[in-house]
């Protein structure tokens, strides 16, 4: 054996043994017990584009977020001045992130910034000034605070879709944030993404609020401590959905952070699928407290600003459970209590970018995509044969090499194969010999030149190394920026190309070189197959 | 074997048809980026925002009642079209909100095709504010790597060649958008990502052409750069077509056999590993050619 091949095909050799361990998981389908413990468990993992699923990225309405932290400090001020009977007119949030105080009196102002000082430190106090004949001032959240409460808000968002998620029941599900206030979630192979779309994305704030009996709704005048909601009722035999107007009490009695536990029960009676809650101990004294002094009233339970029922409590309700019932599909029940469970979301959600692909596509297109790759590489393989005759052979093993490193690679990273991701691969067939065919011409140049196979192996070699160089770098280039500002599946292209481009390197240079070197290095070979 | 014996062909001579073609070409190329900024072109809905579904329907059905069945709910502005094999349906929509599309889409042709049930194959809603920051992002990538490429081309030539070398790569991007302009073929994430896959592939061949140009000169300072580029260029023409010629293999299969998902793609991978070859030798080595002749000149004058 020539000297300083020994080790070059060590390597070559310890490197598809790597290749081969890191493919395993995702060749095997079953991984022995032993393997465990000690060996490569990423595998290559298949695009949604590729093997079906939904793909979405919500924004979060983060100044939501900070407009319900403001109405809770208007709540908590109401809550404050009255138990100390000072006297105010109105208290509310204002604006973006305000709160404004209306008082009657000049004195009561002067106790009232006192208080404000105390509980609100970091917030911006405003002098007081004169609005329609009455004293105020306002309340500001200061910058950081919101910027904090935003951030709180994405990652609160997280929580609880991921929450909602694993109780929904969706296999490997990715769930990350982008950016400041985009949330992005993969489903993959999900059977109905309709559905799921549905569960992640609703708000589910849950609120139960006092019917008021004594205004009318369509009166048109309603007064600033109430609001006007809708009661929705789809008649179940036509599908029809009507409308019902009801006025509520703005404040709510209990809200949904008060749960403990959400689930399905079945009505023995009328066979219809409700949803069981159980309040915490506070929800509880709060829940008994209310039914206790509103017997023969009706109250409103408001999912999401839409009131899903208003029955009258017929009387005091202690024990801290209570049940949501009415309109119920088992699905839809199903859903609401994981919701409820899963909690609120701190901000509403949109929806802006929602790519699902149906798994027969996906199969299709690996299909395709392994059957184009195939015959790309038998094309290759074929024209370097004949061009080049045993040194084509030798670029075609290389190629060969490169491929399969490549996949190892991905595997080892845990990368994830995109439809693109294949087309790399398969640009890569093309690629990986033109290092060879560069190459070849010059071992041509120097042969024509009257050099020995040997020198002319050498000085080929040489020679051609800066143009490959300079050549894979370029690539490298555009593959760094695709993969900077790529998504999904263009990221998969950026990786699978600049991952070959590095392999083909290694290839190219080392490994045919050897292979050259091996079958020349006697030096008295007078006749070279290329 | 061999393709292409020892040539001589007077590529620098023929610059002017090649110029005036190449300008040509560049010139609908930029009318085309014009209008893919103002989003006049055949936009895909990753950058314009909107709804693009694919439906499977179990039997043939008419594109025209298919359009019928959309307005009739009121979807009117619709790009549908059709893929004979296997009953397939591909919807468009530009703009509106994501969430309702798609559903208004799948009631209509379950009321109106009621004895064809159809399957939803993919369906993709992208939202107005992505498409924006898509649009961004990859004014910046393109930005950014063509950037990187000069600046890796001036260091390792010398900056004539640079410039050779962008005003070629420029000219490969213009001649893609061009074609898919004239084409009328959609400009989506993925043309995108063959036009900067092209911008560093076509400089395999430039810097394959330049490597040889630049060893000709240190070897030969006195013959007429003319000379000197059109013999460098013979020289390496069979590897410059080879190594296209490869990878021109590899992708043709994409385009024949990779299926509906890539076959765009693949074609503009196509345009671009042809053009890219044709620049390399008729659009990079000559501007370096008159560069150098300028430089000469302008020597020769001082002196």
């Amino acid at each position: 054996m020539p000297k300083g091949t020994g080790w070059r095909f060590s390597l070559i050799g310890m490197f598809i043994l790597l290749s081969f361990l890191f493919l395993t998981p995702t060749l095997v389908a079953k991984l022995p017990g032993w393997w465990g413990g000690v060996f490569p468990q990423d595998k290559i993992h298949l695009g949604l584009d590729l093997q079906g699923g939904t793909h979405l990225v919500m924004e979060v309405d983060t100044q939501k977020a900070v407009e319900g932290s403001l109405e809770l400090v208007a709540t908590d001020l109401e809550d404050t001045l009255n138990t100390k009977n000072l006297r105010f007119k109105r208290i509310a949030r204002s604006g973006a992130d305000k709160v404004i105080l209306v008082l009657y009196e000049k004195g009561t102002a002067d106790a009232v910034q006192k208080i404000l000082k105390d509980k609100y430190p970091s917030y911006e106090q405003s002098p007081t000034f004169d609005e329609g004949g009455f004293i105020a001032l306002t309340l500001r959240m200061n910058e950081k605070d919101a910027q904090d409460r935003k951030d709180k808000a994405v990652q609160q968002a997280l929580e609880t879709i991921r929450n909602r998620i694993d109780q929904f029941g969706v296999s490997e599900p990715t769930i990350q944030r982008e950016g400041i206030n985009h949330i992005v979630v993969q489903l993959p192979g999900i059977k109905d993404p309709q559905r799921a779309i549905e569960l992640i994305g609703r708000t589910a704030r849950l609120d139960f609020k006092m019917v008021r009996e004594d205004i009318s709704p369509t009166s048109g005048v309603i007064p600033e401590d109430a609001e006007l909601l809708k009661e929705k009722t789809v008649d179940p035999a036509t599908g029809a959905v009507s409308e019902i107007p009801i006025v509520v009490q703005k404040k709510s009695m209990i809200t949904g952070d008060l749960l403990t536990d959400a689930q399905v029960r079945i009505d023995s009676q009328f066979n219809q699928p409700y949803v069981g809650i159980e309040f915490n101990s506070l929800g509880a004294k709060l829940f008994d407290q209310v039914t206790a002094a509103n017997v023969g009233k009706r109250f409103a339970i408001v999912l999401d600003n839409n009131i899903h029922s208003a029955p009258v409590i017929r009387e005091r309700i202690s024990g801290g459970s209570a049940q949501i019932s009415g309109n119920f599909t088992e699905k839809t029940a199903a859903d609401l209590a994981i919701v409820l469970r899963a909690g609120a979301l701190p901000a509403p959600v949109k929806i802006i970018q929602n790519v699902t692909v149906g798994p027969s596509l996906g199969q299709d297109s690996i299909s395709k995509g392994l059957y184009a790759g195939l015959i790309g590489v038998l094309l290759v393989v074929v024209f370097m044969a004949i061009y080049y005759k045993l040194s084509g052979l030798v670029a075609d093993l290389g190629m060969v090499l490169n491929i399969l490193y490549l996949m190892g690679a991905l595997a080892a990273l845990g990368a994830t194969l995109t439809l693109p991701g294949i087309a790399a691969i398969v640009l890569l067939v093309g690629m990986s010999v033109d290092s060879n065919v560069i190459i070849f011409e010059r071992i041509r140049d120097e042969l024509k030149l009257g050099k020995m196979p040997k020198a002319a192996l050498d000085a080929g070699y040489d020679k051609a190394f800066l143009t490959i160089m300079d050549s894979h770098v370029t690539t490298l280039i555009t593959a760094a920026a695709l993969f900077q500002f790529g998504t999904g599946p263009v990221k998969g292209f950026a990786v699978s190309l600049s991952l070959g481009i590095i392999i083909n390197l290694f290839t190219s240079l080392v490994g045919t070189k050897v292979i050259m070197d091996f079958f020349l290095h006697k030096g008295t070979v007078k006749k070279m197959s290329i | 074997m061999e393709i292409l014996g020892k040539t001589n062909i007077d590529f620098i001579g023929k610059r002017n048809i090649a110029f005036v073609i190449s300008s040509i070409i560049s010139i609908i190329g930029i009318i085309g980026i014009i209008q893919i900024g103002r989003g006049a072109a055949n936009m895909g809905i990753d950058f314009s925002g909107g709804t693009a579904m694919q439906l499977k329907f179990s039997k043939p059905f008419s594109i025209a009642d298919a359009r019928v069945a959309l307005h009739k709910h009121g979807i009117a502005k619709a790009d549908l079209q059709e893929i004979k094999d296997g009953n397939m349906l591909l919807v468009k929509m530009a703009g509106a909100a994501v969430g309702k599309q798609s559903e208004m889409v799948q009631t209509s042709f379950k009321k109106e095709f009621a004895d064809n049930p159809f399957t939803v194959e993919s369906s993709t809603e992208i939202g107005p504010s992505i498409g924006d920051k898509l649009r961004k992002d990859t004014m910046i990538a393109v930005a950014v790597s063509l950037l990187g490429i000069i600046l890796y081309i001036a260091w390792r030539f010398d900056l004539k060649f640079g410039i050779g070398a962008t005003i070629s790569t420029l000219h490969d991007v213009l001649t893609m958008v061009a074609v898919f302009y004239l084409l009328n073929k959609e400009i989506n994430l993925l043309f995108i990502t063959a036009v900067l896959t092209i911008a560093g592939y076509s400089l395999t061949d430039t810097v394959v052409i330049f490597d040889r140009i630049r060893e000709n000169l240190h070897k030969n300072l006195k013959g007429a750069m003319h000379n000197i580029f059109n013999s460098s260029i013979n020289e390496v023409l069979s590897r410059t077509i080879i190594t296209s010629l490869t990878t021109f293999l590899a992708a043709a299969s994409l385009f024949i056999f990779g299926g509906e998902v890539i076959h765009d793609f693949s074609l503009a991978l196509l345009i671009g590993i042809g053009v890219a070859t044709y620049s390399s030798v008729f659009v990079a080595s000559p501007i370096v050619v008159i560069l150098e002749n300028r430089a000469l000149a302008k020597a020769g004058t001082s002196a």
